[in-house]
């Protein structure tokens, strides 16, 4: 993986890294070939690193003091939020981050999407962020139970129940993750070992995402191949530390308004209730970064196809290499593509409100129409696109993008600042 | 920057979201201007005691507050009251505590570091005194109702004659902003229900607020920290972010020169 | 390049890395002091014993803070004792009438000030305690005479509420 050979200067930097060639990797890593031309929207990748470090760090400081028991959890939730020292800091930070990483990896699989990110020779890297996707959900879905209230419990109640649509032995394997016949302190407790367990698989995966990624290297908002290091490519450090540190900066603050000002927006009133097996609160609402899948789900009128269908929506991703056939990567040269890409993003978007409003009337007939599109792009528009669309010329290097005097750069230059 | 204006965008219309998704069933609430909202908004500690006054005149009888010990009435960004005020109120109540070396449990006066005294043993006495409506724990009810603050401040003062053609069971009131409108807590608020030390007519408003802004620092003790900590904590990522920016094309500006 | 362009640029950098490390540094605080006693802790800081069964040469042990307390009411010789010895014997110096201001009542952290353990009543060579972990002596005034224990067992600030309530904290 390494692009040059690196030496260390001193005697025991040499002895050191001939054994374990960290200085290697570190070198590796701050040279790292990247394209010049990475506009803002390459910053989440930093921001999600950022993300997954906050959450893992708040998270062990709140284990410290969480009781994980039915009886105790909200009391001792509580407990963070008045006694512990900045406890009330740590815990909405953590809260929020859930949010904020959703938020951000939304961005970051939006920005793949429409640059091509995940086309031949980046399918793995992909496939791995989708893999990373999932076990944020399932983080996301125990750590909200977590806290035993109203909406802990009645979430962890329909989203288990959602394994009973399983022909056969559904409400075994119920049984089997509640640990009972309801959603208890069993349920709770492997919830709470669970929840401590994937960031770690996150983070494992992660670092292959980040491995997979530096093989071929980062694609680029013109989507060409470019050869590294060039005139086309960055060193790593400082060019883009400084740029994903200045994105980061910017986020933070958006998170830090969450945190300190509005630090409940994002949840339910309900879930400052205890839970209560015996009164079910009057809507159930998924956190938003779930409102899309919950609406798909809720659009289809039979039990098991309903989960099918939500389950389908998140798989049909990692096949999204080979559905599209198209050859060129990048949106800015695929001018139909282009309006495709923004009617799912407004598809996406309408799912997530039908998802929060009642499954009934309009909404209902809104989602269905909207769950339909969602697969009809993916299995349909996508591939057919691929033949028949007629793409704009595609530039040789970033530093030379005319090609021939292509009349379509200016387009392409108003489409995408392709300069910083 | 095109790109951070889009950003900014999405996010403002992703969380615009989260704001409509909960307006489906809004009532116009009552409003009054809350001390507490806003960048610097903090507690009116007059207020605070005024409204711990109503709670421990008014409300406590039924509704227990578990998660306050009487030392929180003495803590900054608190009521505030003096250590020796805090004191004297914990010690006007009895304590269960024990068991003693004869195994026995007793009572004693309050201390600060004791939970607020709960007027039933458990849910189910509060049940069954209450014709089988529990009396929720008010230590976080604003942040478990929808609306906040303006929920609960209207609520107090929500009551009303029922309008024809809806009929009430015995022990249901009507009150305008519960939702379905029926409420198994009687109207307890009147003019010049409680006597005010400092002097403040105690009309219901008045006091609705006092106990709201009470019921508010109770969920969020923290509160005014949080608010001067964020100030701070946004004022210095401005500064930091302006401080990498100029960095940033400091930096960049090397290669841009060179190509 | 001109020398002062490079003084900006360097004063540039330091600033943002001087302001970024102040950040971190305050970041990282509320992650350390959580693991601080918290305000809930704190405020546990009494206790009250009512003593009044206490007979002369009994020890009664209770929990304060977490650790235990004993207290013991004296037998006359066990004072005697206590008090005649010279301050050069001891390895500590102290004397008994600033560790027990009432010498009928001795009241003390019961924590062996070795490692931690919990000694034993009655029993060691000068019939006051003994720590079976490493084999501390200490006397019937709770002072270390013999062992690895570098100091007297500690007193706690206790009060008498009343004849028979003693107030540790």
């Amino acid at each position: 993986m390494s692009d040059h050979e690196y030496t260390p200067k001193s005697k025991f930097g040499k002895w050191f890294n001939d054994r374990l060639p960290l200085l290697s990797l570190a070198s590796h890593l701050t040279d790292y070939p990247t394209p010049k031309n990475l506009n803002y929207w390459w910053t989440f990748g930093g921001i999600l690193t950022f993300c997954l470090i906050t959450q893992i760090v708040t998270g062990l400081v709140l284990a410290m003091h969480y009781i994980a028991h039915a009886d105790m959890a909200f009391d001792s939730v509580e407990h963070i939020m008045r006694d512990v020292n900045y406890g009330w800091l740590i815990r909405y930070i953590h809260a929020n981050g859930a949010s904020m990483f959703f938020l951000a990896v939304y961005i970051h699989i939006f920005r793949s999407l429409f640059y091509g990110s995940y086309k031949s020779p980046r399918e793995i890297i992909w496939i791995i962020g989708i893999i990373i996707y999932l076990l944020m959900m399932a983080a996301a879905f125990m750590g909200y139970v977590l806290p035993w209230g109203q909406m802990s419990f009645w979430g962890a109640t329909v989203i288990t129940n959602l394994f009973s649509a399983i022909p056969l032995v559904g409400e075994g394997i119920v049984t089997w993750l509640w640990g009972g016949y309801s959603v208890d302190n069993p349920t709770l407790t492997r919830f709470f070992t669970l929840h401590y367990l994937i960031p770690f698989l996150i983070l494992g995966l992660v670092v292959l995402h980040i491995w997979a990624l530096h093989v071929p290297g980062n694609n680029n908002p013109i989507g060409i191949d470019i050869k590294k290091p060039s005139k086309d490519t960055v060193p790593f450090h400082p060019y883009i530390v400084i740029k994903d540190g200045f994105a980061l900066l910017m986020f933070m603050i958006v998170f830090a308004f969450f945190v300190f000002y509005t630090p409940n927006i994002l949840g339910h009133a309900d879930n400052y209730i205890e839970a209560d097996p015996l009164v079910t609160p009057a809507h159930i609402v998924p956190e938003w970064y779930l409102l899309p899948f919950y609406a798909i789900l809720r659009s289809v009128p039979d039990k098991l196809l309903g989960v099918v269908a939500m389950l389908s929506a998140i798989f049909i991703l990692a096949a999204l290499p080979w559905l599209d056939t198209s050859k060129i990567r990048s949106a800015v040269f695929r001018p139909l593509y282009r309006q495709f890409y923004w009617i799912l993003v407004a598809d996406v978007l309408i799912l997530g409100y039908v998802g929060a409003m009642p499954a009934e009337g309009l909404y209902l007939l809104i989602a269905r129409v909207a769950t339909a599109y969602y697969f009809l792009h993916f299995l349909v528009i996508l591939p057919v696109l691929g033949y028949k669309e007629k793409t704009l010329p595609i530039p040789l290097s970033i530093t030379e993008p005319v090609l021939g005097g292509s009349p379509n750069l200016a387009t392409a230059k108003n489409n995408e600042s392709l300069n910083k | 920057m095109k790109n951070f204006f889009r950003i900014i965008f999405l996010i403002i219309f992703l969380f615009g979201f989260q704001h409509n998704s909960n307006a489906a069933e809004k009532v116009e609430y009552l409003k009054t201007d809350w001390s507490f909202k806003g960048l610097f908004g903090k507690f009116d500690r007059a207020s605070l005691q005024r409204g711990y006054q109503v709670y421990t005149e008014v409300c406590s009888s039924c509704h227990s507050m578990k998660y306050l010990s009487y030392r929180n009435l003495a803590e900054k960004g608190g009521p505030e009251f003096s250590e020796a005020q805090a004191k004297a109120i914990a010690a006007s109540f009895e304590v269960t505590d024990g068991p003693n070396a004869e195994g026995d449990m007793f009572t004693r006066p309050g201390k600060l570091s004791d939970k607020f005294v709960m007027p039933y043993e458990n849910i189910k006495a509060a049940q069954a005194a209450n014709g089988g409506a529990y009396p929720p724990d008010m230590s976080v009810l604003v942040k478990a109702r929808g609306g906040g603050v303006d929920y609960i401040y209207s609520l107090l003062q929500g009551y009303e004659d029922p309008p024809s053609g809806i009929t009430l069971d015995d022990g249901v009131y009507y009150n305008k902003f519960m939702y379905g409108n029926k409420i198994k807590m009687a109207n307890q608020l009147s003019d010049g229900l409680v006597e005010y030390a400092d002097g403040t007519s105690s009309t219901v408003e008045q006091m609705s607020k006092d106990v709201t802004t009470f019921l508010m620092w109770s969920a969020e003790p923290h509160l005014e920290s949080r608010h001067q900590m964020g100030f701070k904590a946004i004022v210095y990522l401005i500064i930091l972010t302006i401080l990498v920016y100029f960095s940033m094309k400091r930096i960049w500006s090397r290669i841009e020169t060179e190509v | 390049m001109s020398e002062k362009k490079t003084n900006r640029r360097d004063f540039l950098f330091t600033a943002t890395y001087a302001v970024g490390a102040v950040g971190v540094g305050a970041t990282i605080w509320p992650m350390i002091d959580q693991m601080n006693p918290d305000a809930s802790v704190k405020a546990l800081a009494s206790t009250e014993v009512d003593v009044s069964s206490l007979n002369p040469g009994k020890t009664i042990t209770v929990l304060w803070r977490g650790k235990p307390v004993f207290i013991r009411r004296r037998t006359q010789e066990e004072i005697d004792d206590a008090r005649s010895v010279s301050l050069e014997d001891l390895k500590d110096p102290q004397k008994d009438e600033d560790r027990a201001k009432d010498p009928e009542w001795l009241v003390m952290l019961g924590v062996c000030t070795h490692l931690g353990c919990v000694p034993l009543d009655q029993k060691g060579d000068y019939n006051g305690w003994f720590c079976p972990c490493h084999g501390s002596h200490y006397d019937t005034s709770g002072r270390i005479r013999k062992g690895p224990a570098p100091t007297n067992m500690e007193v706690p600030k206790y009060e008498f509420v009343n004849a028979n309530t003693i107030k540790i904290g």
